[in-house]
């Protein structure tokens, strides 16, 4: 009897709990930071690889194309009401560059870590910034934004103990309405997002960087949107262009 | 209990210790979101569009002398598309294991097929891909690996078949490398062709599933070949500079001709200051502006 509880001691000292740390935390000491424990690095430059609706991204549709798009009744008629000159005269020419559209914008990105908890995104196209807090962060109350309120998180892909990749996951909430495309294909103010940050090795040696996109919203959405954004890591800024948001191009 | 019993007991004990050390299942029925590339993966892409896609002038010359009554041939009705009809296609997926029998270990994770498209089989035992010189199908031969939960595809051995279902070919020499990303109910997938015969760049594709209690079909219905306006014999094609459907994209969407062209420039933001001046919004889409399930209710 003292070797089969022997036994199921050593079997539960070796259990995965032990391995549900980050790369910090064991040995007893305080646990890593989420920059430390980062299972993958997403700083520096990506270029967005637009293979997928080219027409939709690389020019503005036609006011009335909305290929693929769940959209409730609701949203065709706001979309059908869509009129750049009008868009301009509001003086919110970035409505199509929030949280649920700017990594379908063609652009370059640029992640930084701004400190031990947070990580920073932005965009030269429309000069957005996202900012992912990890940890205990609470979003603060105020008016609803573009970019809305981020909290992320890691996802740890193990072998074993050893981790050997993860996946950043972000949930945003308190969005401004927008535009999931640029011919005015509408979100509204209870549009949630969740996003999957993942790192794939290409076999030439290229990283690419996906994002899949989930945009829920009850108003304009019959059902989650999905689609996922891929990004080549660069090696420096050298692409890097900023340019100010348009309504039109 | 003895010291063998008691070993026994806390090896199958460290096994239950560790149930998914390298890899997690991706068994079930997934879901195709066609959210994204919608009227290209469902009624097919407009003729002539080639927009950020990285082919050189060998593919472009190719694919302007694809007729879409080829397709039509009573030879070509039933032309078993590869494995990238995964992506360019509509189709949900069915995904299932096969053990070996005696070891339980999985042999293969199998990606169920469809009418054009044979079963896609991810041998994971180990095996090598056959000789270079071996002969090449529609199907492919498709060795995989875990790191962690993430499954990694790689398909060789292809027949000819296409990129874009508008005459954008991939040669026998293509090769195809499917990265299987799980998160909860969610599958995102990323396909990547290369191609020393017509690609100057990776061609790659994202797509994403849900996983659903709704079975998908672990084969698609049989291919029947009929008649269609095409005899059998003639091949119906485009002679150089004669394709009738070039400044498609730009009648319809003023897309101009240089980027419908494709090349692996048009892939890249920079390529928009190309096009800037020469574009303007069109006045209302005419043709094909809702998806399937467009909206019916609020």
């Amino acid at each position: 009897m003292r070797i089969s509880k022997l036994a199921l001691a050593l079997t539960l000292i070796a259990s995965p709990a032990l391995f549900a740390q980050g790369r910090g935390g064991r040995g007893g000491g305080p646990p890593q930071s989420p920059k430390a424990s980062a299972p993958i690095d997403l700083t520096g430059y990506w270029v967005s690889v637009v293979t997928e609706d080219w027409r939709y991204r690389m020019v503005t549709p036609a006011p009335g194309d909305y290929q693929g798009v769940p959209m409730t009744q609701a949203a065709v008629r706001v979309a059908d009401a869509w009129d750049p000159a009008k868009e301009e005269a509001s003086g919110e020419p970035c409505k199509s560059y929030g949280a649920p559209a700017i990594l379908r914008v063609p652009e370059n990105l640029h992640f930084t870590w701004t400190d031990d908890n947070t990580l920073q995104l932005e965009t030269d196209a429309g000069k957005q910034t996202r900012t992912f807090h990890f940890g205990s962060w609470k979003a603060p109350d105020g008016p609803h934004t573009l970019q809305g309120n981020s909290v992320a998180s890691w996802e740890m892909n193990r072998d074993g103990g050893r981790v050997v990749g993860g996946t950043m996951k972000v949930d945003t909430t308190n969005l401004k309405g927008g535009f999931l495309r640029k011919n005015g294909v509408p979100y509204s103010d209870n549009t949630t997002l969740t996003e999957y940050y993942d790192l794939v090795q290409e076999r030439n040696g290229d990283t690419l960087l996906v994002v899949t996109i989930v945009t829920t919203d009850p108003m304009y959405l019959r059902e989650p949107f999905i689609i996922s954004s891929h990004f080549k890591k660069m090696p420096d800024n050298k692409l890097w262009k900023p340019s100010d948001c348009s309504v039109r191009w | 209990m003895t010291p063998t019993k008691a070993i026994i007991t806390a090896a199958a004990l460290f096994s239950l210790a560790f149930p998914a050390l390298a890899e997690i299942d991706l068994s079930g029925s997934w879901t195709s979101k066609n959210h994204e590339d919608a009227m290209e993966r469902g009624a097919g892409p407009n003729p002539d569009d080639w927009a950020g896609l990285p082919f050189n002038e060998y593919g472009r010359a190719k694919a302007l002398s694809f007729s879409q009554s080829t397709i039509s041939m009573p030879e070509r009705i039933c032309w078993f598309q590869t494995q990238w009809h995964i992506a360019a296609g509509p189709f949900s997926l069915r995904i299932w294991s096969e053990q070996d029998p005696v070891t339980g270990k999985t042999l293969a994770w199998v990606l169920g097929g469809w009418e054009t498209r044979a079963p896609m089989t991810i041998w994971m035992d180990g095996r090598p891909h056959p000789s270079k010189n071996a002969p090449h199908d529609q199907t492919g031969f498709t060795t995989g690996s875990w790191k962690g939960n993430v499954l990694t595809a790689y398909t060789t051995h292809i027949k000819t078949g296409y990129m874009r279902r508008n005459g954008a070919a991939s040669s026998d020499q293509a090769t195809i490398t499917t990265t299987f990303m799980r998160h909860g109910d969610m599958l995102t997938l990323a396909l990547v062709m290369e191609d020393p015969v017509y690609l100057t760049e990776p061609y790659i594709l994202t797509r994403s599933y849900m996983l659903t209690e709704q079975p998908v079909a672990v084969a698609g219905p049989p291919c029947l070949v009929g008649y269609e306006g095409v005899d059998s014999g003639r091949v119906p094609h485009y002679l150089p500079g004669k394709n009738p459907f070039v400044d498609e994209m730009d009648r319809l969407y003023h897309i101009p001709r240089e980027a419908s062209m494709g090349g692996a420039e048009t892939m890249y933001p920079a390529f928009r200051d190309k096009i800037k001046d020469k574009f303007t919004i069109p006045e209302k889409c005419k043709i094909n502006c809702g998806a399937p399930g467009a909206p019916q209710a609020n």
